[in-house]
């Protein structure tokens, strides 16, 4: 302790002069929530909360962090990530059901992340950066090897600020198979400044969560210009979390929704770190009387913006108000339904545009994997960028690819493919093909299921093996010129694709995952052929020895019996002397 | 007629009796042993006779000592005398594997001009430093001056003065009637405490080789020293953590960055050899401590009692994140500033006064600073307050449980030492030195512990793969720890510290292989009950005929017997 007090005794004088020097960090965290009532009555709920970084994690190295979190900070750093994406989700987006996604993802986990172009050994980094995530995250990340990654030429681009456009660092991957739950949303939860203690976060209850029809967390980080003139980066994570509560399940058959309801608490403070906090809901209807409901607290805040070429309404609640409270200190916005029930409302118009997948064949020996794309805007044509990985247990047939759209051969006008090897990498095919107005375009494959050596099945092979989604990357034309000068400060999720004029915007959609039965052998088998085997070669060995060891002695038995009576019939027949 | 049908049916039963034996031959000399062989796992082979060498571990700890004498101390017929070179050597026999042999090496001279010059400046500072310019001083190594009772230079009633290198000056006075064998004695007396405090303890070293020796047979302080302190690794990560519970009331700014870069960082530039470090920070708010403190109402404040403090930890820990960067241990500050309503928070100890330091750390984890607000005038309060918090404070006492945590101990000298402050680093050459001694001891401890049990494991248990990866890191661990003993006997410090390192971070890659892993679960028993469909069917003819074959013989020995 003496020893100490000398240190700082000597350094009293420096350290005052040093503490003015730095300016305190300028990190920004926001937070918001969107209510879309969704046409078939359920509701989606979005959370999505946004931290910047004010300094360049590629450039500097940055050690002492504030809001945003360290773990990833230093994951950044080590790596030379330029851009991470992970989501994790349960469920499938119905988007027929529902719309046009804000910002949808494959069922299962799904990790993207382009490298700096300082990385030398990509994949080594990759398999190294999916087992740390792993840990963070408390998922299967560590099962993604060379087997499920690959490196796609034209779908997926860098978000962010960034200026390099060589595919081979980038790294995709999914796990259909994986399980998302609790363990996966409190290492997400932990992330934000504020944890679950205050803020929109508090909402975040596992036990309402997973209660739905459809769950999707995600991260993503990337690089952002920090100011208009792009001269200096910052690093933004985003972390969005889209949750969908079922009519029937969650909201005892009405359509009546509010936060308690959905969440069995009420929102009662903003987080103190938060700069902005807000409660969006989407109150645009179809100008039907059935679409109008009131909302309760009314707000007199409204904002229009244009989201996936519409135009869409929302009424905004701001936290960092305190009016906006009501008297016992809480937020409980409700929704209120004026017309009659949701089956008068209607079919829902379908979107402009959507994806299925199936397979189709019999058998355990071959299959047709079939994936149809809707386009259903009345008057224009546009291309769509289909991504898929097969795995390699999956042998393509890619002779048998073919596309029709109107019972007519659609020629794609940009193929990538590469094909798999066997227990080293997958199947990747990326087509560019454009879908004409108002159409259904079929694109079928057919594969050979291959046997697998025994231990290579997973636990419980016969339940089947996922194939991951297919990714529909796609620029639609929009219905509604937008503005594109949106800065970074702007609100939802519009930002995080950047599109390069107002006339169209960018989706991203993936379809089902598809489950694929293999041939399953019996897993005793092995131990039955060994036991087989054995036997075999012993019954052999055994006559054989026999035959070596037994002593013949000449038989002088005079009298015969019945062995030798047909013994000497059958010598006879053939003319030798008798015995 | 009948004889040679005889004949033949004895020939046949012969042949049978050959076939039947060579059979059984073959199966025994040809078939078992290529079973045995296709069956078997790999298993390379190892330096067990070594590594049972290393079970009993004989120290020798050698210290290489100059011993200048300075002006007027000896008399010219003494200077004549004196040896050059001397050599004190100290057994202490721990177990019966296990034993320390200190050595000095001793070297006596004169002192030179530029010394006696340097020795002749005013301030004990000035003529440490232009001793320390005169000649480099190597790692492991003392530097010791005697100094006549005249001298001038250590201020009254100070008989030691321990520099910020290596060098210590000692005034002694020595008789011009001693002989030279006299002069080195009386010499060891004066400065075997000064080199023990310079260097290390007997009970320093016992203390960094608990792993091989029960506990009790060391000192309370030396066995606490080593349980608080890190084990030693190749890296340690530091993390310094502000904890907000409170962001509403509070908006607390730190300068880390540039505080670190102030105290801690000279701190670890000189322990680089050591270790690598590296150093982070970051904010938590919401994080709260696991106890509610209790209200004391005759000052006003909160109290945290010592018995409540383990329960503190555990609720933090769970914000705090691992590093995702490396895997080395992570050594903890935490700064909290308690809540408003909780505020002012002091630590009371054992008997109900307050800790001056208002802090505490928990061994082989870290340190917490419990940092409280002053408010000020309560009436023109308005929330949150904006609080820059004064950084000398906090790491004034981070930076002492950083050195006790990482195991550099206070030396505790008689009071007339002086001991020079270590400055801007936080750390004096010789403490470096203490670090390094009792380091690489325990890493050797570490080593042949690692390593034996790992040939134990391996001896034990039959069917573990051991393949060339393991084997060639067990080489190395054993050639480095050999390496690493014969070094510290050549009294070269800074090298059989590298050594002992190497060792360490091999014997552990060996032990932690996974590939140690893979057959475990395949047993012999289940080997051989995937084998008896093939055995048993082969075998039961064998033994019967070889049963059969011994009893003719019986027969046959027994016959003749009869006859005659």
């Amino acid at each position: 302790m003496a020893g100490a007090v000398l240190v700082a005794a000597a350094l009293w004088a420096s350290v005052w002069a040093g503490q003015c020097a730095e300016p305190p960090g300028s990190d920004v965290f926001r937070e918001e929530l969107l209510l879309t009532p969704l046409r078939s009555g359920d509701i989606a709920a979005t959370f999505q909360f946004r931290t910047r970084l004010d300094a360049d994690l590629r450039k500097e190295k940055v050690s002492h962090y504030r809001i945003f979190p360290k773990v990833l900070g230093q994951l950044i750093s080590k790596y030379s990530i330029q851009e991470l994406h992970l989501s994790f989700t349960q469920g499938f987006w119905r988007t027929k059901a529902w719309g046009p996604p804000l910002l949808q993802a494959p069922t299962g986990a799904e990790l993207w992340v382009w490298f700096q172009d300082s990385v030398t050994d990509v994949n080594k980094s990759w398999k190294e950066l999916s087992n740390i995530l792993s840990g963070i995250f408390c998922a299967s990340l560590n099962f993604i090897d060379s087997t499920n990654t690959v490196t796609p030429t034209a779908s997926f681009k860098p978000l962010g600020v960034a200026n390099i456009t060589d595919h081979h660092l980038l790294r995709y991957a999914t796990l259909p198979r994986e399980i998302v739950c609790t363990e996966n949303l409190t290492p997400w939860k932990k992330l934000l400044p504020c944890g679950s203690k205050a803020g929109l976060a508090s909402l975040l209850r596992a036990e309402r969560l997973y209660h739905s029809s459809y769950h999707s967390q995600s991260v993503h980080i990337r690089p952002i210009c920090q100011n208009a003139d792009c001269s200096s980066v910052s690093w933004e994570l985003r972390q969005a979390l889209t949750v969908v509560f079922d009519m029937y399940s969650s909201g005892q058959g009405k359509r009546d929704w509010s936060i308690f309801k959905m969440f069995s608490r009420t929102v009662t403070e903003s987080c103190p770190l938060a700069s902005q906090s807000k409660i969006y809901v989407d109150v645009s209807g179809s100008g039907k009387e059935v679409d109008l409901f009131e909302l309760n607290p009314p707000t007199s805040l409204e904002r229009q913006v244009v989201v996936h070429g519409d135009r869409r309404v929302y009424a905004e609640y701001d936290l960092s108000q305190q009016g906006t409270f009501s008297t016992s200190r809480n937020l409980n916005v409700a929704l209120k339904w004026k017309g009659r029930t949701a089956e008068s409302a209607g079919q829902p118009q379908s979107p402009l545009f959507h994806a299925e997948r199936y397979v189709s064949g019999y058998g355990l020996q071959s299959g047709v994997i079939n994936t149809m794309v809707f386009n259903n805007h009345p008057y224009r044509a546009y291309p769509v960028m289909l991504l898929e990985t097969v795995p390699w247990y999956l042998r393509l047939y890619v002779h048998t690819l073919t596309i029709t759209t109107r019972g007519k051969e659609n020629k794609p006008s940009y193929i990538h493919y590469e094909p798999a090897k066997d227990r080293q990498r997958p199947h990747l095919l990326e087509m560019l093909i454009q879908l004409p107005p108002n159409s259904i375009t079929k694109i079928s494959i057919q594969f050979e299921r291959a046997l697998l050596k025994w231990t290579e099945y997973p636990p419980d092979p016969n339940h089947g093996f996922y194939i991951s989604p297919s990714v529909l990357s796609v620029l639609i034309p929009s219905v509604i010129n937008q503005k594109t000068d949106e800065l970074e400060e702007s609100t939802l999720f519009s930002t995080l694709f950047p599109s390069s004029d107002g006339s169209s915007y960018f989706m991203r959609l993936y379809t089902e995952p598809l489950l694929v039965n293999l041939p399953t052998p019996d897993f005793s088998m092995p131990y039955n052929v060994i036991c087989l085997t054995c036997t075999v070669v012993a019954v052999g060995y055994g006559s054989f020895y026999n035959l070596l060891t037994r002593t013949f002695q000449v038989e002088d038995r005079k009298g015969g019996g019945l062995a030798k009576t047909i013994a000497n019939l059958i010598r006879r027949l053939r003319g030798v002397p008798p015995l | 007629m009948a004889a040679p049908v005889r004949s033949f049916d004895a020939i046949e039963a012969s042949r049978g009796k050959k076939v039947a034996i060579s059979i059984a031959l073959i199966t025994a000399v040809l078939g078992l042993p290529l079973w045995w062989k296709t069956t078997e796992t790999y298993r390379a082979s190892l330096p067990y006779s070594d590594i049972r060498g290393l079970e009993t571990l004989q120290l020798h700890l050698t210290v290489p000592i100059e011993i200048i004498f300075g002006k007027a101390t000896l008399t010219a017929e003494q200077q004549r005398n004196i040896p050059s070179t001397g050599l004190k050597e100290t057994e202490t026999v721990l177990n019966a594997q296990t034993s320390i042999t200190r050595h000095y090496e001793f070297k006596y001279r004169r002192t030179s001009v530029d010394e006696e010059e340097a020795l002749g400046l005013k301030s004990l500072q000035d003529a440490n430093n232009a001793l320390q310019k005169l000649g480099e001083t190597a790692q492991g190594s003392i530097t010791i001056f005697i100094l006549p009772e005249s001298s001038v230079l250590l201020p009254k009633g100070i008989r030691v003065y321990i520099g910020k290198h290596r060098i210590a000056l000692v005034r002694c006075a020595l008789s011009p009637s001693l002989g030279s064998e006299d002069i080195a004695n009386t010499v060891y007396k004066k400065v075997e405490h000064v080199i023990q405090t310079m260097s290390f303890t007997d009970e320093a070293v016992t203390a960094a080789l608990s792993d091989r020796i029960p506990i009790g047979k060391f000192s309370k302080e030396d066995f606490e020293n080593s349980r608080r302190a890190f084990k030693s690794s190749a890296g340690y990560e530091i993390t310094f953590s502000l904890l907000n519970p409170d962001p509403k009331s509070h908006d607390l700014n730190w300068n880390i960055s540039s505080a670190s870069d102030q105290y801690i960082q000279p701190f670890l530039d000189k322990l680089q050899n050591v270790a690598n470090f590296s150093m982070d920070s970051q904010t938590l708010y919401y994080a709260m401590l696991g106890v509610t403190p209790r209200f004391e109402k005759s000052t006003s404040s909160y109290i945290l009692n010592l018995h409540n403090l383990p329960h503190v930890i555990n609720p933090v820990e769970a914000r705090l994140g691992s590093s995702a960067a490396s895997l080395y241990p992570v050594l903890n500050f935490l700064l909290y500033v308690p809540e408003y309503s909780h505020s002012p928070l002091y630590i009371q100890d054992k008997d109900g006064s307050r800790i001056p330091t208002n802090a505490f750390h928990s061994p082989r984890w870290g340190g917490i600073m419990i940092y409280n607000v002053d408010y000020g005038n309560l009436g023109e309060l308005q929330f949150p307050v904006h609080i820059d918090i004064d950084m000398v404070r906090v790491m004034e006492v981070f930076l002492t449980q950083l050195r006790l945590l990482l195991g550099i101990t206070k030396a505790t000298v008689p009071e007339d030492y002086q001991l020079e402050s270590p400055g801007n680093e936080g750390l004096t050459d010789w403490e470096l030195d203490r670090l390094l001694w009792s380091r690489v001891v325990e890493n050797i401890a570490t080593v042949t512990t690692t390593l034996t049990s790992l040939a134990q494991l391996l001896d034990q248990i039959g069917n573990i793969v051991i393949n060339d990866i393991v084997a060639s890191e067990v080489y190395h661990a054993v050639s480095s720890v050999q390496t690493a003993l014969s070094e510290l006997e050549a009294g070269r410090l800074e090298s059989a510290f590298q050594a002992s390192k190497e060792a360490i971070s091999s014997s552990e890659k060996a032990f932690f292989d996974p590939s140690l892993l893979h057959l475990l679960y395949f047993p012999d028993d289940q080997k051989f009950a995937i084998y008896i469909p093939l055995f048993l069917p082969m075998a039961v003819p064998i033994f019967l005929s070889l049963i059969k074959i011994a009893k003719e013989y019986k027969q046959s020995k027994k016959e003749p017997l009869k006859t005659e």
